[in-house]
């Protein structure tokens, strides 16, 4: 156990720059040798359930191909919530069920991980939060996908399927990757429309039907045409906004089957990368401790596309993610002023596809996005 | 030329419509309830019996493909809630306040452990009746969109006033309420009385449990419910314990529930939370101001444990 | 005592109503050992049952009943780990049961731990945030003190409610729950947030050093030993003091007291205080000491939880105590449960519903096994 650990600990210092640079450019630095697959147990937390429709589903989705694996046992335990209890349920994991590779796949668990990794050094943390910084525990891994990409490509869609040219966007709490989501729609749809507004409503709670489908309700009372939910199942969001036969755009997962008349397309996840974590694990091979990226890097997809969208609209959209993925299009670039009026960037700016201490630093909302992050 | 609401008037609307929407399932909790109270027990755990309801309503609905067979099935299973309810607090010394609290812990538990596999599928949901049909605009289609169990609540809320006053199971009903020593000079079983009323109450919240799954939002997740079973218990009391008045009140708390995302389209984007707080903060003034120190509230029952 | 039957027989005929039936169901329970002999007997009894139940329960829906059994012990008491959670998890709820407890005693029906709880860590984290620079025990204290006082006037509130209003404890301490969590998520959001943490919504934290550890030893943190603590001052202020006396008197028959001279609106009053004190300061100690800071984290079910243990525990602070750590142990295995049999984690809420009922159900038999004077 102790020589593993030490065989990690130096790779990891020596490869620690390799590897932050490796976060910001290209391709990954590491790779997993899966020569003598040895039994490891790993463990999947899901602060909700798992059949959710939504971001959960998405994640069990990954654990399933994750099972898999060869020599992988996997235990799911679900309904945790961003408690204290999650530790617990953590340490429970590793002691009880000997988990050695653990998925907390909810936002919020991630100071519980930094709590306990340093407690269980042979015990690696995966989360899907992307928050990693130097100095945090090296037995924990922070990946996520750049979800602002996908909603770029909702946004064009939704820019050129909206007759009113009035969208809505529903967020479940005030934090940063919701911002940069919706500023992605909202860039979006004013890039083939540069009237088209977007009106902000945040929840409140990752997960609360009644208000969500209240909150399609007014905004369609309202004229808005087109909606997308960033909260953990937007079944229900999507379902009322076919009720009121306004369109929509899907999150997390393929949603395409529960509007057939009015769904666009939909940001999707691509967890799966979480199974190449668990093999370098397993064999003591080398791993990143922050991995984001977008679809340069295959980590976010789109859902099919609705009937209802023409074919012009989806060869715009699919030309667009193809330049994400040639990094040709940048996300946030200059000229571009938030909603308060203030200018953000200058002309000839540019900040880069995976710039992550900008995206974690964005607390503003673009120009037509209408309402207020709250963090100003 | 399309009429569309924006601003102020979008509040409006977005009020209207959900005091529409968002009331019914007060409505037929609060009805049930009532019945439950006038006989002379309080049955709290209707909070569990309404998600009981919901998930029995769903589950029935998505096997069998129709929505009407899952209404009656919700009810059912409130209506064995309703029994336990009774059942046990007809043994002596048992405090019905307490049970009705176990049993929304417990109702809760069983609907969530037995509901699992329905969160995902879709289910056919209850037609509803375009009211509004009139209207050129979208939004007030769309808040006069009326669910047929809305017609059927103020039918039931109605019926159940008139009952209450006119006919010999309503005083019946009533005497079991206001005086047990009446009943039982009558020579009728207390017990039975409130076994049979609290049963009709727990039908009646089970199918207010399968509106909220069968018509809006139309899904079982275990998030469906958020205390709107034991607000309906603080609404009877507002309503005094009057039908009629149930319904009036249930559509104010709906209209209120509204209200957060909807001033949250006219700017008003802080305090989101204060607002969600907005119907526990009404009932608890409105019970404040109708409850007094020395007299029985106006309308109580008067075997009622929680009316002192 | 001779006062407590008569109290009782009074209540019996001169109200003779449901009310009064049920108000005495809540203090029942509570008195000299034959009483005490009997309240153990019936508490376990509910607890037997309430397995078998769940036994049959689980072996309806595929699992098999001993494997169930086994695997509760094993995630309540079956390892040193499994004790820490247990024990990690009774101590809050030694607390929050006093919530509940205190007014019972009185025939009042409290549940309004919950909010008292989130009232009391917004009232610590408050004064460990402003207060800086005080030497670690002051600190810490304060803390505490400021925990115990925001949830003492929460509840106390809704006691004066009760005596000057006539409003009905068990709805308004209901409402106030919502309402503590809805004002808790406000201020975390907003006025009192940490905007230097990015990824939640949290408060400003508390000085370091004003922060509680473990237990020399053991992963738990001393808030256990607080609450055990407590527990005991209260069953002795309850048993043997004349405040004690009279809420017991009081709680017999309001009309019986108020006509012996004893100042029932002060006693309610002063019970739902000392109720909400206590689980105030088990919303201080979750603040002190597991997070430093406040936010929904704060929300768990402590205060509901705390009911249900104040009538296992039929209103006695000491089996309150031991009550805390079944139902504790109860909660710790849940994990294990739906990771070693699919069950779904509402499992462990159907079996602690279960449980409240049966001991409900019980409460019938009271009086039966052993036959006492006032019977």
């Amino acid at each position: 156990m102790k020589d593993l650990r030490l065989t990690r600990r130096r790779m990891l210092v020596g490869a620690g720059n390799i590897v932050a640079a490796a976060a910001l450019t290209a391709s990954p630095h590491w790779r997993a040798l899966a020569q003598d697959a040895k039994e490891i147990t790993v463990g999947f937390i899901y602060a909700a359930t798992r059949n959710d429709y939504g971001w959960n589903q998405a994640h069990a989705v990954a654990a399933k191909k994750i099972a898999e694996l060869p020599g992988v046992s996997l235990v799911e335990q679900e309904r945790v919530p961003e408690t204290a209890e999650v530790v617990r349920v953590m340490e429970s994991m590793i002691q009880l069920d000997g988990a050695k590779v653990l998925f907390p796949t909810s936002f919020g668990f991630w100071p519980f991980i930094q709590e306990l990794a340093p407690k269980y050094p042979d015990v690696l943390f995966v989360h899907a939060g992307g928050l990693w910084k130097e100095g945090d525990a090296i037995n924990t891994i922070g990946y996520r996908g750049y979800m602002e990409e996908p909603h770029y490509l909702c946004g064009i869609a939704a820019g050129r399927m909206s007759k009113t040219g009035k969208l809505g966007f529903i967020g479940s709490k005030p934090l940063y990757f919701i911002f940069n989501n919706c500023n992605g729609f909202v860039m979006g749809a004013r890039s083939v429309n540069p009237e088209a507004t977007c009106q902000v409503v945040i929840t409140g709670d990752w997960d609360n039907p009644v208000k969500e489908a209240e909150t399609v309700n007014v905004l369609a009372d309202q004229g808005v045409d087109v909606i997308v939910a960033n909260v953990d199942s937007p079944k229900v969001a999507i379902e009322t906004a076919e009720r009121r036969g306004i369109y929509s755009c899907g999150y997390h997962t393929d949603l395409s089957d529960l509007a057939p008349e009015g769904f666009l397309t939909g940001a999707e996840w691509n967890w799966a990368k979480g199974g190449d974590f668990v093999q370098a694990w397993q064999t003591g091979g080398e791993y990143p401790n922050l991995y984001r990226g977008g679809f340069q890097r295959d980590m976010v997809n789109i859902s099919p596309f609705g009937k209802v969208v023409p074919d012009d609209v989806r060869e715009e959209v699919l030309a667009a993610k193809q330049a994400f993925v040639d990094d040709t299009l940048k996300l946030y670039k200059g000229p571009l002023r938030d909603n308060q009026g203030n200018e953000v960037l200058a002309e000839g700016q540019e900040i880069a596809n995976d710039d992550n201490e900008f995206k974690l630093s964005v607390k503003w909302l673009v120009e037509g996005a209408i309402g207020e992050t709250g963090l100003q | 030329m399309e009429f569309i609401a924006a601003g102020w008037w979008g509040v409006l609307i977005a009020v209207v419509g959900g005091a529409v929407r968002v009331s019914t399932p007060y409505l037929f909790i609060s009805l049930g309830e009532t019945l439950t109270e006038r006989s002379g027990r309080v049955n709290l755990g209707l909070e569990g019996t309404l998600v009981l309801g919901a998930m029995t309503g769903f589950a029935v609905c998505y096997l069998t493909g129709s929505p009407w067979l899952g209404v009656l099935a919700a009810g059912f299973a409130g209506a064995c809630m309703g029994i336990l309810h009774a059942i046990i607090c007809s043994l002596p010394r048992v405090n019905d306040i307490a049970v009705g609290i176990a049993l929304f812990i417990f109702g809760t538990g069983l609907a969530f452990y037995l509901g699992k596999p329905f969160i995902q599928p879709r289910a056919p949901m209850l037609p509803a009746i375009p009211l509004g049909a009139w209207s050129d605009s979208p939004a007030i289609r769309s808040a006069l969109e009326i669910s047929p169990l809305f017609i059927i609540g103020i039918a039931i809320a109605f019926g159940l006033r008139w009952g209450l006053k006119n006919t010999r199971w309503g005083l019946l009903l009533r005497m079991a309420g206001d005086s047990e020593d009446a009943a039982l000079a009558l020579g009728r079983s207390v017990n039975t009385i409130r076994l049979l009323a609290t049963t009709a109450g727990g039908f009646l919240s089970g199918i207010g449990g399968a509106f909220l799954s069968l018509y809006y939002p139309g899904n079982w997740n275990e998030g469906l419910s958020s205390g709107q079973g034991l607000m309906a218990v603080a609404l009877v009391i507002f309503a005094r314990w009057d039908p009629v008045r149930c319904f009036w009140a249930s559509l104010l708390f709906g209209g209120a529930s509204a209200l957060g995302p909807a001033v949250q389209t006219v700017g008003i984007t802080q305090g989101y939370y204060l607002f969600n707080a907005a119907p526990y903060v009404l009932t608890l003034i409105l019970l404040i101001y109708s409850s007094s120190p020395t007299q029985m509230l106006a309308g109580a029952p008067r075997e009622l444990s929680i009316s002192r | 005592m001779t006062n407590r039957s008569e109290a009782d027989d009074v209540g019996r005929h001169s109200l003779s109503s449901a009310h009064g039936a049920s108000r005495m169901a809540l203090v029942t329970m509570l008195a000299p050992s034959a009483r005490g002999f009997e309240a153990l007997i019936l508490s376990l009894g509910a607890l037997v049952v309430a397995l078998v139940l769940f036994g049959i329960f689980a072996a309806m829906t595929g699992a098999d009943p001993i494997a169930v059994y086994r695997t509760l012990w094993l995630g309540a008491f079956g390892t040193r780990f499994s004790i820490e959670n247990t024990l990690t998890l009774a101590a809050p709820l030694m607390l929050t049961a006093l919530c509940t407890l205190i007014p019972a005693r009185l025939g009042l029906l409290v549940i309004g731990g919950e909010g008292a709880l989130v009232v009391g860590g917004l009232g610590a984290v408050l004064a460990g945030a402003l207060l800086t620079g005080l030497p670690w025990p002051v600190g810490t204290l304060a803390c505490f003190i400021s925990g115990a006082a925001a949830g003492a006037l929460w509840i106390g509130f809704a006691g004066a409610l009760k005596h000057w209003r006539g409003v009905n404890e068990t709805i308004s301490t209901l409402l106030l729950n919502y309402i503590a969590i809805a004002v808790l998520m406000h201020l975390v959001s907003g006025p009192i947030r940490d905007f230097a943490v990015t990824l939640k919504a949290q408060s400003w934290s508390i000085s370091q050093s004003y922060m509680i550890s473990n237990i020399p030893g053991w992963s738990v943190h001393w808030g256990l030993v607080i609450g055990i603590g407590v527990c005991i001052v209260m069953f002795l202020i309850l048993r043997y003091t004349v405040l004690g006396f009279s809420i017991d008197v009081a709680g017999g028959n309001v009309r019986a007291a108020e006509m012996a001279g004893l100042p029932v609106g002060r006693l309610v009053l002063l019970a739902s205080c000392l109720g909400g004190a206590a689980a105030g300061l088990a919303g201080a100690i979750e603040v002190v000491a597991v997070h430093g800071a406040v936010s929904e984290s704060l929300v768990v079910g402590f205060g509901y939880t705390g009911i249900l243990v104040a009538f296992v525990a039929r209103q006695n602070p000491l089996a309150v105590i031991v009550v805390a750590l079944v139902l504790g142990g109860i909660s710790a295995s849940g994990g294990l449960l739906q990771r070693r049999f699919d069950m779904p984690d509402a499992a462990t809420v159907v079996l602690q519903g279960l449980i409240f009922l049966c001991v409900l159900a019980g409460n019938a038999l009271s009086g039966r096994i052993v036959r006492t004077g006032g019977n």
